[in-house]
């Protein structure tokens, strides 16, 4: 069983005389504990949403919906009472936000925002507190930690806020971190070591991370699984090799099709992903990605597609997904089987063109469409 | 060329100071402002009007050269019906309508105006500042109930901003009789709607920031979150409010004694008294209104400086 298991996550916001927005539809993934899994797509796709609503932190406003489960350790986060998801909160999971300025409080020391947390959870207090603050500081690479704690965060860089902001996350040894774009207001360099502190994290502690992003070059230098969603629905979900050498799902192709690549040719062009993320198709009229795919056809429009099992343990929500290299399309229907006919199962690795399996995978990540 | 010089010259002063600084602690949000308002040319003229007013205030009754209810004048028979003297070599002011030295009694007459300027405030401070935060944190943390508890307070502030500020000072002060004490709850009430808005607003606005989420995500407890995160981001705007206050109040504890609402121990010379007695003499002699009117304008264009400054000081969006 896994660390975390979100299974057919939904979050609705209706608002009177407004449509009902469904923003994260149906979302199933799981994490294991040491691993590092993705959710990887653009604006508004859900991702944050899905964060914010695994911790429990979306505004309690009436018209917000939460639906499904989101079970962590043999309790779902979803049904817990707001004092024991307190408790649980920063000690066993924790989250990392995207802006470290304004994620910091600006009037008060940084020493005093990380012990706050280890009062909190781990009952410190005075000197002890300290301490454990300035060694959490110098956990994170921040230099000179005993004074950093009595500085203020506008005294520092944006990537030592960042840093601050991990510390305070890791202070208690959380099982999972939920990372929120962690390295989005960051500049490159920044960005690169900050990526490489939580991966060391994440080896040393055996913590779980969820990597939220819309970069993909995040997702390739850090994940072992990845879910791609779109308009609120995991769209394809691979390991990260087989994702990046063979995307099937259109949208997947785009994202890969519209980052510059140092291998490709001088003077070859980005190809960009047509339209924006609102031109989406509502999910039960056809595939949302439909007005913008460069692979659509008939059958895209009408009903949702079905979440499809593939070899390896991969899955994607297309009728008409990218073809694998070398194979032609009548293997490739062998290879893939819909969800409804064998629920649950992962078929045999019949087909010869098959790309070799990544060593060391875990079990496969595993999505099924309740809905459906 | 003076800015470009000005900003070089900051740039240069904030390089010194970090490397002469020896870094005991960080700089805080209102040290940062406290260096910003020392280059502020307002907020000094502000601060040292202030200073003197204070000084004046404090000290000035025990250098004024003659007892603010000696009434000289009439003893020596310079007073008659129709005639005010004017100023003279020992009497910089003259003399008031009933002969007592007039800038005596401006110079002690200070005293009055700041202790009910500071009392009155403090109090609309005090208790302004306990409804917005109950109800600020209410709204902002404590979901459907906490909404219920915002809702209830903000509908009692909202009655009492429904009602004209001098008209609702009048009606205290009528209700609970003349007194010194009266005047200060007078003005006082007025500006507790005031400050109560103002915190529940700034702490609601800040019940939205990031820091909050984060604080949240890491199970910090909401009471916690509110005193330590909330309020002490909300302060700002309510202290300049506060100096802005003073000048407000000072001009209303003034407008009460006109009305004769005021101190009715007339034995203490107040600035808003003097007002109102010096206009049954305007056309004889303008200089009694126009002496106490200029000494209140002048003070609370010092509060006003002051806090306009420290406004500027503390909008983290001009911060840099």
């Amino acid at each position: 069983m896994a660390l975390l298991d979100v299974d057919d996550l939904s979050v609705t916001f209706a608002r009177r005389g407004q449509r009902t927005v469904h923003a994260v539809d149906g979302v199933s993934f799981s994490v294991d504990a040491g691993e590092v899994v993705g959710l990887v797509g653009e604006s508004g796709c859900g991702k944050s949403v899905t964060s914010l609503a695994i911790m429990g932190l979306l505004p309690k406003q009436p018209g917000t919906r939460v639906g499904g489960k989101a079970v962590f350790d043999g309790t779902d986060l979803l049904q817990l009472d707001d004092r024991s998801r307190r408790d649980i909160r920063g000690r066993d999971v924790a989250m990392i936000f995207q802006d470290p300025l304004s994620s910091l409080n600006p009037v008060i020391p940084i020493g005093l925002q990380v012990t706050e947390v280890l009062a909190r959870h781990r009952g410190m207090k005075g000197a002890a507190a300290e301490k454990e603050a300035a060694a959490l500081l110098d956990r994170v690479g921040i230099p000179d930690p005993t004074r950093r704690l009595k500085e203020y965060p506008h005294q520092l860089s944006g990537g030592m806020r960042q840093r601050a902001l991990i510390a305070m996350a890791v202070a208690c040894r959380p099982r999972l971190l939920i990372a929120d774009e962690p390295t989005t207001a960051l500049d490159v360099t920044i960005q690169a070591q900050i990526l490489e502190l939580l991966k060391e994290l994440v080896r040393d502690s055996g913590t779980a991370l969820v990597m939220i992003t819309h970069d993909l070059g995040v997702v390739a230098g850090m994940c072992d699984t990845i879910n791609v969603l779109y308009a609120g629905r995991v769209v394809e979900t691979a390991r990260r090799r087989p994702l990046f050498r063979e995307p099937r799902h259109p949208y997947t192709v785009g994202l890969l099709g519209s980052v510059p690549r140092l291998d490709a040719g001088r003077g070859e062009r980005l190809t960009p992903i047509p339209g924006s993320v609102r031109d989406v198709l509502p999910w039960p009229d056809g595939c949302a990605f439909a007005p913008r795919c460069s692979r659509r056809v008939d059958a895209c429009v009408g009903e949702p597609p079905a979440l499809v099992l593939a070899h390896d343990g991969r899955s994607y929500r297309c009728v008409n997904p990218a073809p694998l290299p070398g194979m032609t399309p009548a293997e490739e229907i062998r290879g893939a089987v819909p969800t409804d006919a064998t629920p649950g199962s992962v078929p045999a690795q019949a087909v010869p063109n098959d790309p070799p399996a990544v060593p060391g995978l875990g079990p496969a990540p595993r999505e099924e469409d309740a809905r459906d | 060329m003076t800015i470009t010089a000005g900003k070089k010259k900051e740039k240069l002063d904030r390089l010194a100071e970090l490397a002469g600084r020896d870094d005991e602690r960080g700089v805080s949000l209102w040290k940062e402002a406290f260096r910003r308002l020392r280059r502020n040319p307002a907020a000094i003229i502000g601060a040292v009007i202030l200073a003197i007013f204070v000084l004046v205030a404090l000290i000035g009754p025990f250098l004024v050269p003659y007892s603010p209810t000696d009434t000289i004048g009439i003893r020596e028979g310079l007073i008659r019906p129709g005639t005010i003297p004017g100023a003279d070599g020992d009497h910089w002011l003259g003399y008031d309508h009933q002969g007592r030295d007039e800038f005596s009694r401006l110079i002690v007459g200070a005293r009055q105006t700041l202790l009910v300027g500071v009392v009155s405030t403090l109090i609309g401070l005090a208790v302004g500042a306990v409804i917005g935060g109950v109800a600020g944190a209410a709204a902002g943390l404590g979901g459907r109930w906490g909404r219920a508890i915002d809702n209830a307070l903000m509908r009692v502030i909202d009655m009492m901003l429904a009602l004209p500020s001098l008209l609702l000072a009048v009606s205290i002060a009528a209700l609970l009789g003349a007194s010194l004490t009266t005047v200060m709850i007078a003005v006082g009430v007025v500006s507790v709607p005031v400050f109560a808005r103002l915190l529940r607003g700034s702490m609601i606005s800040q019940a939205n920031s990031d820091y909050v989420l984060a604080a949240t995500s890491l199970g910090v407890k909401k009471p916690k979150i509110a005193l330590s995160h909330v309020v002490p981001n909300s302060l700002a705007p309510v202290i300049v409010q506060a100096t802005l206050t003073l000048a407000t109040a000072i001009i209303e504890a003034a407008a009460l004694s006109f009305l004769g609402l005021g101190n009715p121990d007339t034995a203490v010379p107040e600035w808003g008294v003097m007002l109102a007695d010096a206009q049954q003499y305007l056309g004889i002699r303008p200089g009694l209104a126009i002496y106490p009117a200029v000494a209140i304008i002048i003070t609370a264009l010092g509060f006003t400086l002051l806090g306009e400054a420290m406004r500027e000081a503390l909008d983290p969006k001009l911060r840099k």
